[in-house]
């Protein structure tokens, strides 16, 4: 076993520090280390996106992130996308359109459009289908997800211009 | 949309947000995974690299000096079972073999299968542990595939496996993989197929799949020092779970407690145990906590599938377009234990159709494969794939339209299946006539390669066993304590039937899953029963607290209870006296203690459910790729609850049953090991592949639920692979009788048509 690293990051906004192993999973610290386990693990590969977080603002599939090499970075979780006890658009519409069934892998869809919704404030439904893709829901057949990411970018839209 | 009458309910139909939305749009609900104890120990299980072999010893020696490990188990740590049969609410089970599939005994019957495990101070500890465990093993040949299986001389999987006949098992019947043996006949098939103008029969394949959830099995596992033993995990049925630990790990029922945690999918794959008998035995070792988390692969490789199969069918109808008779053979992967559905498969194949003369024989057969589990209308998928493309086959021949084909033969109110039962009032004809006068089946497809299918499937719908208890708050909300756990949104369809009864608001209840030691018991979740039986359940509590809120008044009004009444949301009195739900509640308290409304569902019985599914393809003739340009569902929901939620089954179902017909299989090698243990090799659908799913949510009010209901969960799952397959020959002239239709079969398909 390697010595612990410390490293510090700035999480949700918050300076952060811990203490990791180098073979440590970004995943791994925020669920094991700061006991953030809004985000979830479904396969530890990076094939089902589930435990999507914005580094630097990039979504990443935290499985397939060190810990270490989160050292001086942002990183956004699900913890931190609502503001208070208020939620975010995209949250918002998603509970609206329910746009999810068991729930286990929407955080990482909600990072995943927050993602996506920065870069592209008009988004098609094919810019979603296609932004979404590495996302796996095996409850909904996505149709009430698509439509609440559409919702959420039309949400964020008038919220623009008033 | 929904057909029918106007609404008469005020909070059935509607739309409330779902009372644990927020938790799980914010990270903070709580599923297996996340629990964290004082002390607790990462478990890991060590799996078996062949998919047959005999384990000859087991060395742990290497591993228990290794620091930071604080116990191992083998199955030298679990108390021998008798080949007892345990009814598990979705199936039934064999306490011997369900032991030896948690932990291995003298064999290991397929690739991934526990041979022992670990539990130290973290999870790298335990896996470093693990690779330390020394086991000599004998490698036996593998049998992967069913008529394989089936043969004399197939290598043996069970020697304490004898084949059953409709559940008896002959005095002369040797050791073999083939388990069970089902027949179920009516009429006189000879003489009905002597009827027929036109008999078609076919034969198919379907490879096994797996449900896909996306949150893998976990348990976490207290023994505490007193013996009592508290086990926190997502599963389908709390007390289910508890049975099968408890006896498990040889301990009273009662001195396991269930918590459930949320559960992050399960579509029948979480029902049987598999992590908390172990994580128990390493508890009682240790003294601490211990949590396992399977690993994907793992979970691919020993939980799990729905099984791979082999049917042959046949069906005769005359030249006006009747069905006369069919006939079906049917061959189930158990995989390494009995215990296929091979039976509800059987039940199933002909269950959409009014047919006087039938023939179904099944056989339930072990391979070495991971035994298989329940998946969503388990056994109706395969045998809707084989009849409902066999009656496209004969609907092209005879030259009649495939919906008007349906309608003609449809199952109705006191046909009677194959198997027995006469149904009650069921909707199967008006799935099909929605269909029918969908836009979608009226409008024209047009372009190259294109072609529209549309079949219909069948799922039985269980009742079982619910319990509810209801407390009236003083503010004029009702707390709900339930015990059916919650996969998919159910917490508000109970509720919103506790609010309809009670005449009050959606939001005005509180819903809650409660432990095994805090309700009564209650059936998984699971048959598609939740917001049918516990829904009935949650109705019986509501009318319990009306009677109790009425008998409050009077002694406020000191009036004789007999001239109160509750009604649409008050109770009323003489002398225009009335209450509001919320003005009584906030006065219960004056004239008595706490007003608690208990129910409970027993012995009610489905009706059954239909749908009906249509959509168009385009294949690709170069590469066999097929792409779904439309999909409509039209669906009996009896009474549609929360529509969104019924959508949002109707939606999920047809995209499942999307993956399995067109990418989704175990792949094996000839050593039998599985290649694609991965969500990046086993393709389940992304949100790429698919279009909007359109949905059609019929309502034939089911009579024997109160409010109609009847469960929506499984049977959209059934028609896709038919409905597909009948598109692809719609769009390019082959049929496809093995599933997956993936585009290495769709093309060689349509080179050889060439």
């Amino acid at each position: 076993m390697s010595k612990k690293r410390v490293v510090s990051a700035t999480i949700n906004g918050n300076t952060t520090e811990f203490l990791c192993e180098p073979r440590q999973t970004l995943l791994e610290v925020l669920r094991n280390v700061l006991n953030m386990t809004g985000t979830k693990e479904g396969c530890t590969n990076g094939n089902c996106g589930s435990c999507t977080v914005l580094l630097n603002g990039r979504p990443v599939t935290s499985c397939l992130v060190l810990a270490v090499e989160a050292d001086g970075a942002s990183v956004r979780t699900i913890e931190g996308v609502a503001c208070g006890s208020h939620l975010d658009p995209v949250q918002q519409c998603f509970l609206e359109g329910a746009a999810l069934q068991c729930g286990i892998c929407t955080p990482g869809f909600i990072m995943q459009t927050e993602a996506l919704l920065e870069q592209n404030g008009h988004p098609t439904e094919a810019d979603v289908r296609f932004h979404l893709a590495g996302n796996l829901c095996r409850c909904t057949g996505y149709d009430k997800i698509v439509r609440s990411v559409l919702a959420a970018a039309e949400f964020k839209r008038g919220e623009a211009t008033t | 949309m929904a057909t029918g009458e106007k609404r008469k309910y005020k909070v059935i139909g509607t739309r409330p947000l779902r009372h644990d939305g927020v938790d799980k749009l914010t990270g903070r609900a709580q599923y297996g995974a996340d629990i964290r104890l004082t002390g607790m120990l990462h478990g890991v299980v060590l799996r078996s690299p062949h998919a047959h072999a005999k384990i000859k010893s087991i060395d742990t020696s290497a591993a228990a000096a290794l620091p930071g490990v604080r116990a191992i188990c083998t199955s030298a740590d679990f108390p021998d079972q008798v080949g007892r049969i345990v009814e598990l609410g979705e199936g039934a089970v064999n306490m011997r073999h369900l032991s030896a599939n948690v932990m291995a005994h003298d064999k290991a019957l397929y690739k991934g299968h526990a041979v022992a495990a670990v539990a130290a101070d973290s999870i790298h500890i335990a896996e470093e542990a693990a690779k330390l465990i020394k086991i000599d093993y004998e490698p036996l040949p593998p049998v992967m595939e069913v008529l394989g299986a089936m043969r004399d001389d197939a290598p043996l999987l069970n020697d304490d496996v004898r084949m059953t006949e409709m559940g008896t098992v002959k005095p002369e019947t040797k050791p073999s993989n083939v388990a069970a043996k089902f027949l179920f006949t009516k009429g006189d098939v000879t003489a009905g197929f002597a009827k027929a103008d036109i008999i078609i029969e076919r034969e198919f394949r379907t490879a096994t799949v797996h449900q896909g959830y996306i949150e893998p099995h976990n348990a976490t596992v207290l023994w505490n020092a007193d013996g009592k033993v508290t086990v926190w995990m997502s599963t389908q049925g709390t007390f289910t779970a508890r049975q099968q630990t408890a006896e498990l790990v040889g301990i009273a029922v009662s001195d396991v407690k269930v918590v459930p945690m949320e559960i992050g999918g399960g579509f029948g794959g979480k029902i049987s145990v598999y992590l908390p008998p172990v994580a128990a035995i390493l508890s009682r070792k240790s003294g601490k906590p211990v949590q396992i988390q399977m690993e994907r692969a793992a979970v691919f490789e020993a939980t799990g599938p729905t099984p791979g199969s082999f049917m042959r069918v046949k069906v005769g109808a005359t030249r006006d377009g009747k069905i006369v008779a069919g006939e079906a053979w049917i061959a189930f992967e158990a995989g390494a234990f009995p215990g296929s559905p091979i039976a509800p498969g059987c039940m199933c194949v002909f269950s959409c159709y009014d047919i006087p003369d039938a023939r179904v024989e099944g056989y339930d057969v072990c391979v070495n494969k991971p035994r298989s589990n329940a998946y969503r209308a388990p056994g109706s998928t395969q045998v809707a794939f084989a009849m409902e493309t066999v009656v496209d086959e004969i609907c092209e021949k005879l030259g009649v339209d495939a919906a008007e084909f349906r309608i003609k033969n449809g199952a109705k109110e006191g046909t009677r299946r194959v198997d027995g039962p006469v149904y009650h009032r069921i909707g199967m004809i008006e799935t099909v006539e929605a269909i029918r006068d969908s836009e979608h089946y009226q409008s024209k497809l047009t372009g190259p390669n294109r072609g529209r299918g549309i079949a219909t499937g069948f799922w039985f719908n269980a009742g079982l066993k619910s319990a509810v208890v209801a407390t009236v708050n003083l503010d004029g909300t009702v707390s709900l304590i339930e015990g059916s756990t919650d996969i998919g949104g159910s917490r508000t369809g109970i509720a919103m039937q506790l609010a309809e009864t009670l005449g009050i608001a959606a939001e005005a209840v509180k819903p809650q899953v409660a432990d095994t030691d805090s309700i009564g018991y209650t059936d998984v979740t699971g048959g598609s029963r939740v917001t049918f039986a516990t829904g009935i359940a949650a109705v019986e509590a509501a009318k319990e607290i009306q009677k109790q809120m009425v008998e409050r008044a009077a002694l406020l009004w000191e009036v004789d209870s007999a001239s109160v009444k509750y009604e649409d949301g008050k109770v009323i009195g003489p002398a225009e006296k009335s209450f509001s739900f919320a003005e009584l509640a906030a006065k219960i308290h004056e004239v008595g203690g706490a007003v608690i409304g208990h129910g409970t569902s027993s012995s009610a019985e489905q009706g059954g459910a239909f749908g009906t599914h249509c959509v168009d393809v385009e294949v690709d003739p170069d590469t066999g790729k097929v792409q779904i340009l439309r999909y409509t569902i039209a669906q009996d929901a009896g009474t549609a609850i929360h529509p969104s939620y019924v959508e949002g089954q109707m939606q999920g179902g047809v995209v499942q049953g999307i993956g399995w017909a067109l990418n989704e299989e175990y792949f094996y090698d000839d050593k039998g090991v599985m290649r694609n243990a991965t969500f990046l090799d086993y393709r389940i659908p992304t949100c790429y592949d698919v279009p909007m799913i359109e949905t059609i949510i019929v309502e034939v009010p089911d009579p024997a639920h109160p409010y109609g209901v009847r469960g929506v969960g499984e049977v959209p799952i059934c028609p896709p692979p038919a409905a597909i397959a009948n598109a692809i020959h719609a769009a390019v002239g082959v049929r496809m009788r093995d599933l997956p239709m993936s585009p290495p079969k769709v093309c060689a398909a349509v080179m050889q048509k060439k």
